[in-house]
């Protein structure tokens, strides 16, 4: 059990989010940053989908009600357990009483609290996710307030030495992407979209030549972003038809939308092109204010993007595995 | 330039590497939509296939580019383009009571207004029609529906309401639907319906499916 003693209006309960409602119009929530949950996760010995607490609106205050384990991952945000520093991307084991402290993040955007076990809020159309827009799942189907308890499923994996001194290398690090013509800006990889050939040449070339800034009217559900306005003449609204987190838009004022985790099924505005599913986490850290830029790239490179990251979440599970195998042995001895 | 007994093949497109678009040659149709349902239910089956989303003659495919490829995914529905049909049966017929104007139906005036109609005439245009659920999006339960008589054709408000109330029979250009809960909406509301149409706690959630049909009776109107 924990107690939330101070958070603001946008943190909320989320797992990777809510899979095989799209066609009735539910979205797919989940985190914004998957990579930074699934690594919390699994340097708890949790499942990858195991509940946590994502925190955009700081300083985020929470009391433990027992003994546990935890992992702050995303965001680097200074946490502190009763003062005492906490690495982020790293195992720490937490006592009954203590309190956490997660404040404005030097570095990111959005900050994870993943718990031995996971959160326990019950499961709505197979996730644990808030969906704001709808209301429903996470706690109450709302953001997390002052005075909230949250009880915490039990661990299946034993408490052991490993939470101490174990941690991993955070993706920024382990999974750099920089183009080299990024001018300071959050470069992601884009596959072009069903519209993109619509758009005539000097309108593509912007695209990719651009920085794009995050505009302050973004949030889970898009990034407005804003530069010189792309050529919309000559596109028409379009059928309604499925779109995904990562699908970039481009309605009449020709300034960009990306759609993100909160995002509508179904859109009809022309469709630039789409992030790759493996930098959408880069995208999740972008702040409000900084620029991106547009990098093209083939399925191919998509999908090599997305066997590296899943490398890396597996090296994860097999070196704890391991730590976990070597702490046995030693107790047998 | 295809056979007149040819069948004109999708247009595919990526949205990103883990989904396709499929889309159906224009103009929008039902039979087009009827082999959209039918290869949505078809396509939900295959292995590495995660969701279908049918849309507005189109169906978007997520799945796991780790397990299957694009290419593959395009191949299957190809072979299956020209052969499969929807079993219409399957669909079900609704009456959804409505209370026309009022509180909760503000925009009926302004539409019979814009369309030069009365009142009466407005409402039994709409409760006239058979309407045909195309598929299901935006909101959760939300069905977009076709089969709006053209006179009613409505274009959407120029700055959207924050919130309409559960259950507003709404018109949006072309289209027509009923916006199951208070959700932020540009439509214009000519009435409202008790009917739930989505629970989280039922299953399925969604009163509506794709290819049922709906037919909206006046309970009263409220002027």
């Amino acid at each position: 059990m924990m107690e939330v003693q101070s958070s603001g209006a946008l943190n909320t309960i989320q797992d990777l989010g809510r899979y095989g409602y799209r066609k009735i119009g539910v979205s797919v929530a989940g985190t914004m940053d998957k990579l930074a949950l699934a690594a919390g996760n699994l340097l708890l010995g949790n499942h990858p989908n195991s509940a946590c607490i994502e925190i955009t609106i700081f300083p985020f205050r929470v009391r433990f009600l027992t003994d546990t384990g935890i992992v702050v991952t995303g965001a680097d945000c200074a946490a502190e357990l009763d003062g005492a520093s906490v690495l982020p991307w790293w195992a720490t084991p937490v006592r009954s009483g203590q309190l956490l402290v997660l404040s404005a993040p030097t570095r990111g955007c959005r900050a994870y609290l993943t718990v031995r076990g996971g959160i326990n809020v019950p499961v709505v159309l197979n996730s644990r996710s808030t969906d704001l827009k709808a209301k429903f799942g996470g706690h109450d189907g709302r953001s997390l307030r002052k005075g909230d308890r949250l009880a915490v499923l039990n661990a299946s994996v034993p408490r052991g030495e490993w939470e101490a001194g174990y941690g991993v290398e955070p993706p920024h690090l382990a999974l750099p992407f920089n183009p080299g013509s990024a001018d300071g800006a959050v470069a992601v990889r884009v596959i072009p979209a069903a519209e993109y050939e619509k758009f005539p040449k000097y309108g593509q070339a912007q695209f990719w030549d651009s920085l794009w800034l995050i505009t302050p009217n973004s949030n889970r559900q898009g990034y407005r972003l804003s530069g010189t306005a792309l050529p919309t003449k000559g596109q028409s609204e379009l059928l309604s038809h499925g779109i995904v987190p990562g699908t970039i838009q481009v309605p009449p004022s020709g300034q960009p939308i990306i759609q993100m985790s909160d995002a509508n099924t179904s859109g009809g505005y022309p469709k630039m092109g789409t992030v790759i599913e493996a930098d959408m986490w880069r995208l999740a850290q972008a702040r409000l204010g900084e620029n991106l830029k547009f990098v093209p790239v083939t399925v191919q490179d998509a999908i090599a993007a997305l066997v590296a990251e899943r490398a890396w979440l597996q090296k994860i599970e097999t070196d704890l595995a391991s730590l976990q195998g070597a702490s046995a042995d030693a107790g047998i001895k | 330039m295809t056979r007149k007994n040819e069948i004109s093949p999708p247009r595919f497109s990526h949205l990103g590497s883990c989904a396709l678009l499929c889309e159906a040659p224009a103009p929008l149709n039902i039979s087009w939509q009827r082999r959209i349902w039918a290869l949505a239910a078809r396509a939900e089956a295959w292995p590495g296939v995660m969701e279908v989303m049918p849309g507005m003659n189109n169906l978007m495919l997520v799945f796991d580019p780790l397990a299957v490829t694009a290419e593959g995914i395009k191949a299957d529905i190809l072979k299956l383009w020209s052969q499969c049909d929807w079993d219409g049966e399957a669909g079900k017929t609704l009456e959804i009571e409505v209370v026309y104007g009022g509180e909760n139906g503000m925009d009926l005036e302004h539409v019979a207004r814009h369309a030069g109609l009365s009142i009466d005439e407005v409402v039994r245009l709409h409760t006239k029609a058979i309407y045909t659920v195309y598929f299901l999006g935006a909101y959760p339960g939300f069905g977009y529906l076709d089969g709006l008589h053209p006179k009613l054709f409505m274009p959407r408000r120029q700055e959207p309401r924050l919130q309409v109330p559960a259950g507003s029979v709404a018109i949006g250009g072309a289209q027509a639907g009923v916006i199951p809960s208070m959700f932020p909406s540009g439509w214009q509301i000519i009435g409202n319906a008790r009917e739930v149409f989505f629970d989280v706690t039922k299953n399925p959630p969604a009163l509506l499916a794709p290819g049922d049909k709906i037919k909206f009776r006046a309970e009263r109107i409220e002027r």
